[in-house]
Order: C-alpha cells, then sequence, then structure tokens
C-alpha cells in the first residue's frame, strides 16, 4: 500500500519543477528553436549545421578539441590516479598541506594557467629564456596543442584526484590483504584490485574533466594561437566583433551540447557495467617505506605538485612586480596593480562575494529539496524534476550563458545585465553536483528516523526541518564549500552575462589578460586565489576535517 | 600434512611505545584447528596478523615447519587467510576469485581451472561458479572466501572471525563446514574468534588469551572442566563464585556447609573462590545440608530448567537442572544447594589461579 503524503510536498515539487522549466528547459529550448531557424524566411532550416560540417575550417576545430580533450583527460587521469594512490598508501610527509595545494591548483579557471605558463614558457617566457640562452636554441616556447594540454592537464588531475581518494578510501583494506595472502606483488595487486575497483570512479571523473575541458574556450584562445578549437569558434561566433552569427552560434551550442551528451551517456554506460558496492571496514592505512622507494614516492609527489602550483604561484608573484612593457615583468617590487584594480571597479570583488553566497544559498536550498523528494517522495513529479535537474551537467557553461542571454533578453524575464542572471546561472551550473551528494547523504538516513519522529507526533515538515536535515548538514556543508570556491572561480556563463556593473574577479581576470593588463590580472587573480584558501583553512578550522567532498 | 608454527618469545609494540603483546610463546601443532580465543583488544588478532605478516614483529620470532618467517613478505609466506567480512574480491566472479591465487602463481589456466572446480565441489559452492559476488549471500561468500584460501594448498591457514557477520543458524552450519574441510585438507588452522561457544564446537585446541596474554591452552573439554585462572573460568561458560575458606583439605562456605575435597593442591591457601557452573548444584529441601537460597525466578527451556536465586547475603547465583516431570519450585521458596565436589573450581582468592590438583 502506498502512504498518504503531506500535499505541502507536492506544491514544493512542483513550484521547483517550474523553477528549473524557466531556467533550464526554456533557454535550451530556445537555443534549439534558433538553431534550425532561418531568420529571414522565419522557416526551419538545417542550414547552419551543414554550413558547419561542409567547411574543413570548422570541422578541423572539432578535431582539434577531441585531439586536446582525449589526451590532456588521459594524462590528468594517469596524473590523478597516481597522486591518489601514492598519498593513500604511503606516508607522505605534509600530505595535509599538500592535499591543500592540490585542491587550490584545481580551483582557478584553467585561463589563468594558461596565462601563468606563457609568462614562463611563452616566447618570452622566464624558462624559455633560461633554456635558450644555457642551450643557445631557439625554442619558441609551448603554444598550440602542447600548451593547450599542458595547461588542462596539471590542471584538471586534481579532480581527478580527489575523486579517487574517496574511492580508495571506501576501498576495504581486507581486499589488500586477501591479495597479498594469495601470493599477488605490489604490482598485481594495484592492477588486478585497485585499478579494476576504483575504475568506475576514474570514468565518472574523467567525464568531468572531458566536459570541462572540451568546453573551455579561454585557455586555447590565450595559448592555441594557430590551434583552434571548437569552444573557440563558438566564442567567436557569438562574441566576435568580425562574424557575428547568434543564429550560426545557435547550432554550434546544439552541436557540443550533443557531443557532451554522448560521453554522459556512454560513462554511465560504462560504469553501469563496473560498479560495485564498497563500504570499507578498515579503509587503507599509509604504509611506511624503505628510503628509496619512499625518496621516490616523495619525489613524484612534490614534483607534481609543485608543477601544479606553479601557475598560481607566478601569478601571485608577479601581481607584485612592475612590468616595463605589458608581459615583461621586472624584479621591482610595487603594489601599484593593487592600487590600480582597487581604485577601478570597486565593485567586483563585493560582486564576486554577494553573487557567491546568493548563488551558494540557491544551490543548498533547492538542491537538499530535490534530493529529499527524489529519495523520500519519489513520484512522477518529482523524478522527473530529478532527471531535468542532472541537465545542466551537460550544459557547457558558456553555452549555458548564451541560452540565458536568448531567453531572458525580453520581458517579461528581461534579465539580462541583471546581477540575478549571474547569480542564477552560477546556481544553475553547480545545482546538479549539490543535488548529487545530498542525494548520497538522505539515502544513507534511515527512513525510520523521521517515522520515528511522525509517530511522536511531529508533522512531516517538522520531522524533515528538526531530524533529516541535521542529520544531513555536515555532509551538505562540506559539499557546499567546494560549491563556494567553484562558484567565484567561475567562468565561462560569467563571460557571457556580465556588465560591468556585475563583473565578478575571474572576469576582471580575462578581461585584463585579454587587454595586455597582465599586472592587473595578476592582483585580481591573487585575490581570488587567496579567498579560496582561507575559505578552505577556514573550513577545515571549523569542522576539524581534512577533506572535503567534491 | 600439516605443518608446525612456533611463535618464540614474540612481541608486538605499536607506534613505539604501546606494547600490545609481551614476549608470547606458543606452540601450534601439526595439521590442528588452534583457535585463539578471548575478548575484543586481548591481542588475537593481532597475533594473527604477525603470523600472515601483516603486522611487524618487534621482538621474538615465528618459524613455520621450521624456518623463520618474520621477513618473508606476506605474498611469499603461503599462508590462506579466511577474512571477518570475507574480501571476496567484488569485480570478478566465484570461479576468478577462486583461481587468483593460482594465477599469481602462474598456474597454467587448463590446470587452474580444473583445481578450482574440485575446490568449489568441496564447499558445495560448484553450481555458483559464473556468479558476482553481490548475487551471493554472506555464508556463500564465506564458502567462496574459504575455497580461495586453500586452493593454493597454502601451509596454514589463518581464519579471522570468519562467522561473525552471519546469522545465528547460518553460524552452526558454516562452522561444521570449515570443521569437515579443515579435517578434510589437514592444514594447521589458526583460528580467530571471541565466541566461546563457536572456539568450543570448532577446535582440537584453544588458547584462551586477555590482555595480550595466553591464559590457558587446552582442548575445549579440558579449558571448561579445568580452567587455570577465573578469568578462563568466567569467560568460558558460566561460573557463580563464591567466597569459602579451605579448612583440612575441606571447603567450608561458612554457613554451616563443609565439603572434603579430593581434588586441591596440597598446598591450597586458606582464602579461597570456589568456581561452581549452574549444573554443578543440586536442589535439596531447606534444612539439609547446603548452602540455604530463595528461588526468585525459573525459566523453563525444554532440555533444562533454570532457576534464579539469592544467597541470604543478597549474591545471585543460576542453577541448571536437566528437566523432568516434577513439579517447577515456585518462585520464593528456600531450598539448599550442594555442590557437585569433583567438578567444581577452586582458585586462589589472591592470585585467582586454580588450586585443583593436575590430572583431577
Amino acid at each position: 500500500m502506498k502512504r498518504k503524503y503531506s500535499p505541502v510536498w507536492t506544491f514544493l515539487s512542483l513550484g521547483i519543477l517550474a523553477l528549473f522549466i524557466i531556467f533550464v528547459v526554456y533557454p535550451l529550448a530556445m537555443v534549439l528553436y534558433r538553431s534550425v531557424l532561418d531568420p529571414a524566411s522565419g522557416k526551419l532550416t538545417f542550414e547552419n549545421f551543414t554550413r558547419f560540417f561542409g567547411k574543413k575550417y570548422y570541422t578541423n576545430t572539432l578535431r582539434n578539441s577531441f585531439a586536446v580533450t582525449i589526451v590532456a583527460t588521459l594524462i590528468s587521469a594517469a596524473l590523478g590516479l597516481i597522486m591518489a594512490y601514492l598519498t593513500k598508501q604511503y606516508r607522505v610527509r605534509g600530505s595535509a598541506a599538500l592535499n591543500i595545494c592540490i585542491i587550490v591548483s584545481y580551483l582557478s579557471p584553467p585561463f589563468i594557467g594558461a596565462y601563468a605558463w606563457i609568462q614562463l614558457l611563452g616566447r618570452n617566457g622566464l624558462i624559455t629564456r633560461f633554456i635558450n640562452s644555457l642551450f643557445h636554441v631557439q625554442f619558441g616556447g609551448i603554444y598550440g596543442f602542447a600548451g593547450i594540454v599542458l595547461v588542462f592537464s596539471l590542471q584538471s588531475f586534481p579532480l581527478i584526484y580527489m575523486y579517487v581518494c574517496g574511492a580508495l578510501e571506501s576501498l576495504d583494506n581486507s581486499l589488500n590483504e586477501a591479495a597479498e595472502s594469495l601470493g599477488a606483488n605490489n604490482v598485481q595487486r594495484v592492477t588486478g584490485i585497485i585499478l579494476p575497483l576504483v575504475l568506475p570512479t576514474v570514468l565518472a571523473s574523467a567525464l568531468l574533466v572531458f566536459m570541462r575541458v572540451f568546453s573551455d574556450f579561454g585557455t586555447p584562445m590565450l595559448i592555441g594561437e594557430g590551434f583552434r578549437t571548437f569552444p573557440v569558434v563558438l566564442y567567436n561566433q557569438f562574441m566576435g566583433e568580425v562574424s557575428n552569427d547568434s543564429y550560426f552560434a545557435a547550432a554550434l551550442c546544439v552541436i557540443i551540447m550533443l557531443i557532451t551528451l554522448f560521453f554522459f551517456f556512454l560513462q554511465r554506460w560504462m560504469a553501469r557495467r563496473h560498479s560495485y558496492s564498497m563500504s570499507a571496514l578498515k579503509p587503507m592505512q599509509p604504509r611506511d617505506q624503505r628510503p628509496l622507494p619512499k625518496f621516490l614516492t616523495h619525489l613524484v609527489v612534490y614534483a607534481v605538485v609543485l608543477l601544479a602550483l606553479l601557475p598560481q604561484i607566478t601569478v601571485i608573484l608577479t601581481s607584485f612586480l612592475k612590468e616595463s612593457t605589458p608581459g615583461m615583468f621586472t624584479s621591482q617590487f610595487t603594489l601599484d596593480n593593487y592600487v590600480t584594480i582597487f581604485s577601478k571597479n570597486k565593485l567586483v570583488i563585493p560582486n564576486t562575494y554577494l553573487y557567491g553566497l546568493c548563488a551558494i544559498v540557491l544551490i543548498i536550498v533547492i538542491g537538499v529539496l530535490v534530493a529529499y523528494l527524489a529519495v523520500r517522495r519519489r513520484s512522477v513529479i518529482t523524478s522527473t524534476m530529478d532527471t531535468l535537474t542532472m541537465l545542466p551537467y551537460i550544459i557547457p557553461g558558456s553555452v549555458l550563458g548564451i541560452c540565458f542571454l536568448y531567453a531572458f533578453a525580453k520581458p517579461p524575464l528581461a534579465l539580462t545585465g541583471t546581477a540575478a542572471i549571474i547569480i542564477i546561472s552560477l546556481a544553475v551550473r553547480r545545482m546538479p553536483y549539490t543535488i548529487r551528494s545530498s542525494t548520497a547523504i538522505i539515502s544513507q538516513i534511515s527512513p525510520s528516523v523521521e517515522e520515528a519522529a511522525v509517530s511522536l507526533g511531529a508533522s512531516e515538515l517538522k520531522s524533515f526541518a528538526e531530524v533529516t536535515l541535521p542529520m544531513m548538514m555536515s555532509g551538505v556543508v562540506s559539499g557546499a564549500i567546494m560549491s563556494w570556491v567553484t562558484v567565484i572561480s567561475e567562468l565561462s556563463s560569467s563571460i557571457m552575462l556580465y556588465r560591468a556593473s556585475t563583473q565578478t574577479l575571474t572576469v576582471s581576470v580575462y578581461t585584463e589578460v585579454i587587454r595586455d593588463c597582465f599586472g592587473n590580472a595578476a592582483a585580481y587573480s591573487t585575490i581570488l586565489t587567496l579567498t579560496s584558501v582561507l575559505s578552505l583553512l577556514l573550513f577545515f578550522k571549523i569542522t576539524g576535517r581534512r577533506d572535503i567532498s567534491v | 600434512m600439516g605443518v608446525a608454527i612456533k611463535i618464540d618469545n614474540v612481541t608486538k609494540i605499536y607506534d613505539g611505545n604501546n606494547i600490545v603483546i609481551d614476549g608470547l610463546s606458543e606452540d601450534i601443532r601439526p595439521g590442528e584447528l588452534f583457535t585463539l580465543l578471548g575478548p575484543s583488544g586481548c591481542g588475537k588478532t593481532t597475533l594473527l596478523r604477525m603470523i600472515i605478516g601483516f603486522n611487524t614483529i618487534e621482538k621474538g620470532q615465528i618459524s613455520v615447519n621450521g624456518k623463520v618467517v618474520n621477513d618473508i613478505p606476506t605474498n611469499r609466506r603461503n599462508m590462506g587467510m579466511v577474512f571477518q567480512n570475507y574480501a571476496v574480491f567484488p569485480h570478478m566472479n566465484v570461479r576468478d576469485n577462486v583461481a587468483y591465487g593460482l594465477k599469481t602463481r602462474k598456474m597454467p589456466k587448463a590446470e587452474r581451472y580444473k583445481k578450482v572446480d574440485e575446490i568449489l565441489k568441496l564447499v558445495k559452492m560448484d553450481a555458483y561458479a559464473d556468479r558476482m559476488p553481490a548475487q551471493l549471500s554472506g555464508g556463500q561468500q564465506q564458502r567462496i572466501a574459504l575455497a580461495r584460501a586453500i586452493v593454493i594448498e597454502p601451509d596454514v591457514l589463518l581464519m579471522d572471525e570468519p562467522l561473525s557477520n552471519l546469522d545465528a543458524k547460518l553460524r552452526v552450519e558454516m562452522r561444521n563446514v570449515i570443521k569437515r574441510i579443515q579435517a578434510q585438507v589437514g592444514i594447521t588452522t589458526v583460528y580467530v574468534t571471541h565466541d566461546q561457544e563457536e572456539a568450543l564446537a570448532i577446535s582440537d585446541r584453544i588458547a584462551v588469551m586477555n590482555g595480550g596474554v595466553i591464559q590457558q591452552t587446552g582442548t575445549p573439554k579440558h579449558i571448561y572442566q579445568r580452567p587455570a585462572n577465573e578469568f578462563v573460568s568466567g569467560f568460558i561458560g558460566l561460573s557463580n563464585f563464591m567466597d569459602a575458606a579451605v579448612r583440612d583439605g575441606a571447603l567450608d562456605f561458612g554457613c554451616g556447609y563443609q565439603v572434603p575435597m579430593g581434588t586441591l593442591k596440597a598446598d591450597a591457601p586458606e582464602r579461597v573462590h570456589v568456581a561452581i557452573r549452574p549444573e554443578e548444584f543440586l536442589i535439596r529441601p531447606k534444612g539439609e545440608p547446603g548452602i540455604p537460597v530463595t528461588v526468585r525466578s525459573s525459566v523453563f527451556l525444554g532440555m533444562t530448567l533454570h532457576y534464579f536465586v539469592t544467597r541470604r547475603d543478597g549474591q545471585e547465583m543460576e542453577v541448571v537442572v536437566p528437566s523432568d516431570l516434577n513439579e517447577i519450585i515456585p518462585d520464593g521458596t528456600e531450598v539448599s544447594l550442594q555442590i557437585v565436589r569433583e567438578k567444581v573450581n577452586v582458585f586462589d582468592a589472591g592470585s585467582r589461579v586454580s588450586v585443583i590438583r593436575e590430572g583431577a
């Protein structure tokens, strides 16, 4: 027999469903519609698609994007796996600090990495000049394919690292011990037991890396030079002064979403075939190593973390240096950059924090409700809602920005240029992550706890608010800290939607880099990094935890 | 046939200063099923993990078949282990799980599968060879874990609380399976449990551990009937403890009840504790020689009848008698309890060590 629930839940579900239809489905539909619309005649046409696939110029960008993305994702996965395994299996000095460093290196938008690597390994980069004068060669710097792959790999492996660390923590050590007692050596144990068991996690996180890399335009724009990727063309079609064709851009949006959708389902299919429920009775304990392996472990771990942090370090250092010509930093200390940015647009920093906070509140309130409704009040409405809320997962940020511009340009929902459109876009982009983690948390709370509260006289809403919600909170909060730092460093949708009055830190970094004001960009970026690091440290301090959930 | 394990004066120290086991020695005989029994935290699992090599040995040595194993890594010790949570590899089917140890030993595929099929028959899981672990019950997973550990023909089989995650009925069934297969294969087996009934049922010999020290080693019958000290007496089965005095080779319970004893050591001290199991009492009518008690309540369990009684000083005791056709003694009745003198155990009230004669 089905239990009868209070109608409050149905109203809530319908309300949230309506919000998602307005802010996700409707904008997507607008883009779909435009992609097949002939603006002159008002008829349906596939002309935009045939135009794209008919020209080598365009299809080449797609090929380039795939090449860069696949190579960068593979390198990220390898690095992330190795780093996670080494730090979980062996005792590494300063692993808590290393963990924070790795998270921090993930948090800045990739284009900052691109910009910093140009400072180091570009045509006039620090390292380039050093190499050229040392070996008397004419190394021209890393641009194009190699540069993009370098930036994305170092910037994305932390995500895979974080996910795999989580998976390794839930891997019962007795599986390792069983393999050992059956005669397996370290290599056999890692390849035969650990790797297959964390594979679903690797696939899931690799998909996130894939989507992020595939749809990022900032990095190839800065470091790609002649190497044009798909998102660059998309961005130029939409924002460019030369050839601005918003109908063609809509078609490009549809193409990129079809690709991410395909990979989303591919990953789901692969993960479902290899998923095991694991719960660790006794998690792996970091072991001590003999001196030589211990040295090698430390060498690898520290080298990778240093490489990953190098862009951040470069940016922070250069923010305090005087520029002789744009991009050429002298060794003279200065605070000019900070003076400039604080006198320029006083709204940038307050905007960033305000939008971030508003978005986080929205994300937590709606995310927790959706997860609760989907798990505990399963119905046609709630499962539709649950599916819809996953949509933003496969929409690249820049595409979401474009969707919003198409949808909310005219009344009744004329939101273009307002703070609201930025906050909503931030919330929509991050929502799926919070919903997934909240769903996992709720599934682990026994429904009988709430039933006990109801049997003792509490109403359904009261039992949710006073019993289930407090039990969820620690998990939700640790997810929220990650949401907060990702939200304040979001670029790809904000860059489409901002005005001077709604400019945020990341957008400022980007616009300053594009304008060749590298000092200002470095200063903005430093403030952003500092905010993230302080947020993380504060979180660790308050909760006493050493890890965060992704 | 099985090999002997010699544990010689071993010490386990955690984190540099936490001594868990201090100079423990024990000899485990070829082919026997040897159980380490004790409450949680007594060091039994620590000792087991020292034998297989998951724990280091800080002092002393462990030898198997005369060969010191201290510095041999686990994967070359040729020992099989069955884990508390089975540790069946979730990503391999039953056949591949069982074949894993043979694969690491580079046994050719045909031979490997032939052996796996044999062992699966032995544990009666041959019908499940192609199943994934998630499709198996706890008891079935435990059979796979057992098959996987013995198929490699280990020198030693180690079992760490293998039945504690199973329900009561399955536990009894599985311990019979383990005992049957162990006897059939003849591998020297070290078995860890905190469940005394399981230990009594399954073991050739039991070592009762507490505080990192082996309190007593012996056959199940011996440690139950002649516990070496009060800890063993209280941990194995149920004992009612009573103060008494030894006078001229007789126990004086102070209430006018004296029992001449033939089992005491000649040098037994005056102040002793007497441990009497519930079935070592005889109930006599009030007024007859014995310890005067009042029946508080009774429980009829079919085969046996349990009385909960109270002494004059308020001490509560349990008495078990085989059920018969007589009326159950009503609550509140005063009766006299006599003891079965050959069976009861007597301990020094100071050192709490048994003062029963060797061989009695």
